[in-house]
C-alpha cells in the first residue's frame, strides 16, 4: 500500500465520503419482482478507491446506477439510503441530483463504443458536461475540454476536439469518456467495467493512469468490474457482491490473502496463476442463480462447498477488525 | 478534409447519370403505355369528323408514324428542352406544367411544414412515455390519420368550415402575388384561408406517418448508453432532448419527411381535385384522360429529375446530419 493509499484508508474511519446502507433495488417485471440490489452496504472514503466485485446479473452496476439516480422504471430504490457528504441522494429531487450527476459523481462506462453520442463532435461532448454546471463562456469551457484531453493523455488534443467518435479507436474513445467524467472535478467516480470492452494492453494503461489521476486529484473511485485481478493492483478495499448482496469487503490485502467467504474463495482460486500452472483451474460448481428465484437462505447455499443447515437462514454482514465484514455462517476465520 | 470536400460532386454526378437512366426507361414505358391505350386523335375531333380529318390531324401531330420513330423525334427534341407542345391547347408541354407547378409546390410546402411541426413533437412525446394515456391517444390519432382516405378527410374538413362554420373558403387559391414570374398565395391572408384546408388536408396524414417513425425512433434512441451517459454528465433534460436525441431521431425522420414530399409534389392530385386547387396534380388527371402524351411524359419526366434531386438533398442532408454518412460516400 502506497503512502496516499494509507491516508485514505485513515481518513475513511473520520467521515465517510459515501455511505450506503441497506440499499435495494428491485425491478418490477411480468414474470415477479427481480432483486438486483438487495440489501448493499457500501462506505467510502475521500480519496479511497474500492473494488466492487461480482459476476454479471450480480448487481454491482445497478448499485452503481442507484447512486447516480439514474435507475429507471420498472426498476425502481424500494429501501435503503445513500448518504453523500451529508446529502441523502435517495430522497434528493431530480434536478439537484442533476446538479451533482457529472460535477459531483462522474460515472464512465462499459463499452466505449456507445457512450459517446455517434453525432456529436468531442468537443462538444466535453463543453457541453462543463457548461452544465457552471456559467463559463464555450472559449472557457473548451479550454477546460483540452486540459481534460491533455490530462488523460491524449496526444494532439486539439485535432480530437474536432473529431467524432467513430474516427476514434476504443481506446481513445475511452480516455474521452474519462476525460468528461473527470473535467469537473469531481469528488467522486464510478467505474463501471471501463475496460472489459478494451485490449488487454490498453487495459492496462488506462487502469495504470486512472488510479494515478484518482490519487493527484483526491478523487474517490468505485472501480465495478468481474475480475478480481484488475483490481488487486488498483483498489485499497474490496468488496465482493454475490446475488444483489455484498458478501464480503476488506482492504485489497485481507481480501486476495485471506478471503473469508467461501464464494471470494472460489473467486480467487479461478484465477490463474503461476502455482496453477499446468493444473486444471478452480471452477465454482453451478450456475449463478437467476435473481428470480433465488434460493431460499445465503443465495450461494446451492454453490457452496462449506454449506451446512444453519444456511437456510440468510446471514447478516458480521463486522469484524479492521473493517472486515462477512455475510456467511462458515467464513473461513 | 480536402479530400471528402473533392469527392462529393463525383457522388452527385453518378446520382445524375442514375437519373438520367430512369428517365429513359420511364419514358419508354410511358410512351408504349400511352399508345397502347387509344388514339388521342378520337379525343380531338368532333364524332362527325371524317377519316380524311382524322388522318389529317394525326399527321400534323405527328402520330401516323410508327411508335419508335415517334419515340425517337421525342428524345431528339427532349435533349433541346422541348417536349412538345399539348396535344389539347397546343400550348408547349412544359409551359404548361411549369405555370401549375407553384401552385402545388406551395401547397406542399405549407402541408409538409405543418406535418413536421405537428408530428415530431407528438412522436417524441408518445416515445418518451409510450404507456401514457396521451401517448396512447397520439398514436390512436395517428392510426385514422393515415388510414382514412384522403379525399374523405377533405370532404369533411369543408362540411365543417366551410359549410357549418362558414369562415374558410372551400376552393380554388385566393389572392395571389406575384414574386416575379411565380404567383403565390402565401404572401396574403386570404391565400393563407384558401390554403388551410387543403394544406391541413395533406399535411394530416403526413403527420400521422412522422408520429408513427418518430416514436419509433425515439423508441430506440432511448435505451442507448449515450442517451444515459448524457444524463450521467449531469445535462438538463431539454439539452438531452433538443441535442442527444433528436440529432440521432432525425435521419429516419428526413427520409420518410423527403419521401413524403416527393410523393405529394408529384401525386397530391386528391387533395387538389377536392378543392379545385389549381395544380400539377389536377393537370396530370385532365392530361391522362385525353391523352395528352406530350403532357404525361412531359410531367413524368420532369417528376423523374425532381425525385432524384430531392433524393439528392436527402442524402446531403445525412451527410450534414450523421458525420459517419460522410465517410461511407468516401468508400
Amino acid at each position: 500500500m502506497d503512502v496516499s493509499s494509507m491516508q485514505a484508508t485513515a481518513m475513511t474511519r473520520q467521515e465517510p465520503l459515501l455511505s450506503i446502507k441497506g440499499l435495494k433495488t428491485h425491478f418490477a417485471t411480468r414474470a415477479g419482482v427481480v432483486k438486483a440490489v438487495d440489501g448493499v452496504d457500501i462506505e467510502l472514503g475521500r480519496g479511497e478507491i474500492l473494488g466492487l466485485v461480482g459476476e454479471s446479473g450480480s448487481g454491482k452496476s445497478i448499485t452503481g446506477f442507484s447512486i447516480l439516480g439514474l435507475i429507471d422504471p420498472p426498476g425502481r430504490i424500494v429501501d435503503g439510503s445513500i448518504d453523500y457528504d451529508g446529502l441523502d441522494l435517495v430522497s434528493m429531487d431530480e434536478e439537484a441530483r442533476r446538479r451533482l450527476r457529472g460535477n459531483d459523481i462522474a460515472m464512465i462506462f462499459q463499452d466505449p463504443s456507445m457512450t459517446l453520442n455517434p453525432v456529436l463532435r468531442i468537443d462538444t461532448q466535453l463543453i457541453e458536461t462543463v457548461q452544465a454546471h457552471a456559467e463559463v463562456s464555450t472559449a472557457e469551457a473548451r479550454q477546460r475540454a483540452r486540459d481534460a484531453l491533455v490530462q488523460v493523455g491524449i496526444p494532439s488534443p486539439d485535432e480530437r476536439l474536432k473529431a467524432y467518435p467513430y474516427e476514434l479507436s476504443g481506446g481513445m474513445r475511452q480516455r474521452i469518456a474519462i476525460a468528461i467524467a473527470l473535467i469537473n472535478k469531481p469528488k467522486l467516480i464510478i467505474a463501471d467495467e471501463p475496460t472489459t470492452a478494451l485490449d488487454v494492453s490498453i487495459q492496462g494503461q488506462i487502469i495504470y493512469e486512472v488510479k494515478q489521476l484518482c490519487r493527484r486529484t483526491g478523487t474517490a473511485l468505485i472501480w465495478i468490474t468481474h475480475d478480481l485481478a484488475v483490481v488487486a493492483g488498483l483498489a485499497d478495499r474490496i468488496s465482493v457482491m454475490y446475488a444483489g448482496r455484498i458478501v464480503e469487503t476488506g482492504t485489497t490485502a485481507d481480501v486476495i490473502e485471506r478471503p473469508l467467504h467461501p464464494y471470494t474463495q472460489g473467486l480467487i482460486d479461478s484465477v490463474p496463476s503461476h502455482a496453477t500452472r499446468g493444473h486444471r483451474l478452480h471452477q465454482i460448481k453451478g450456475m449463478t442463480p437467476s435473481l428470480l428465484n433465488l434460493p431460499k437462505g445465503c443465495a450461494f447455499r446451492e454453490r457452496c462447498e462449506k454449506a451446512t443447515p444453519e444456511c437456510l437462514v440468510a446471514p447478516e454482514p458480521t463486522l469484524l477488525p479492521g473493517g472486515k465484514s462477512v455475510r456467511c455462517w462458515n467464513p473461513a476465520l | 478534409m480536402r479530400k471528402k470536400d473533392r469527392q462529393v460532386p463525383v457522388f452527385i454526378i453518378n446520382r445524375l447519370f442514375q437519373a438520367i437512366g430512369v428517365i429513359l426507361v420511364m419514358s419508354v414505358l410511358v410512351f408504349v403505355g400511352l399508345y397502347l391505350i387509344g388514339d388521342p386523335t378520337s379525343m380531338l375531333v368532333s364524332p362527325e369528323a371524317t377519316e380524311i380529318e382524322r388522318q389529317a390531324l394525326r399527321k400534323a401531330l405527328g402520330l401516323d408514324q410508327s411508335i419508335w420513330v415517334q419515340y425517337l423525334t421525342f428524345l431528339g427534341n427532349a435533349v433541346h428542352g422541348d417536349f412538345g407542345r399539348s396535344f389539347l391547347t397546343g400550348q408547349p408541354a412544359l409551359q404548361l406544367i411549369v405555370e401549375r407547378m407553384p401552385a402545388t409546390v406551395e401547397l406542399v410546402v405549407v402541408a409538409m411544414t405543418f406535418s413536421v411541426v405537428v408530428g415530431v413533437p407528438l412522436g417524441i412525446l408518445a416515445g418518451l412515455r409510450p404507456k401514457a394515456p396521451s401517448s396512447k391517444a397520439i398514436m390512436t390519432g395517428s392510426i385514422l390519420g393515415f388510414s382514412l382516405p384522403n379525399f374523405w378527410i377533405g370532404l369533411m374538413l369543408i362540411m365543417l368550415f366551410a359549410v357549418y362554420l362558414g369562415i374558410l373558403p372551400a376552393s380554388a387559391r385566393g389572392e395571389t402575388v406575384n414574386v416575379g414570374p411565380v404567383a403565390l398565395s402565401i404572401l396574403t391572408l386570404d391565400g393563407w384561408r384558401h390554403l388551410a384546408l387543403p394544406a391541413l388536408t395533406l399535411g394530416l396524414a403526413k403527420a400521422a406517418l412522422i408520429i408513427r417513425v418518430t416514436r419509433a425512433a425515439t423508441r430506440e434512441v432511448l435505451p442507448m448508453d449515450y442517451i444515459k451517459f448524457a444524463r450521467a454528465k449531469g445535462l438538463r433534460p431539454s439539452r438531452i432532448l433538443n441535442v442527444h436525441l433528436l440529432k440521432n431521431i432525425l435521419i429516419p425522420i428526413v427520409t420518410v419527411a423527403g419521401l413524403e414530399f416527393g410523393q405529394a409534389i408529384a401525386f397530391a392530385v386528391v387533395t387538389e381535385s377536392v378543392f379545385s386547387w389549381p395544380g400539377m396534380g389536377k393537370l396530370l388527371i385532365d392530361s391522362i384522360i385525353t391523352l395528352d402524351r406530350p403532357v404525361v411524359v412531359a410531367y413524368l419526366v420532369m417528376m423523374v429529375f425532381f425525385l432524384v434531386i430531392l433524393n439528392l438533398v436527402i442524402d446531403i442532408l445525412y451527410m450534414a446530419i450523421d458525420p459517419s454518412a460522410r465517410e461511407k460516400v468516401r468508400d
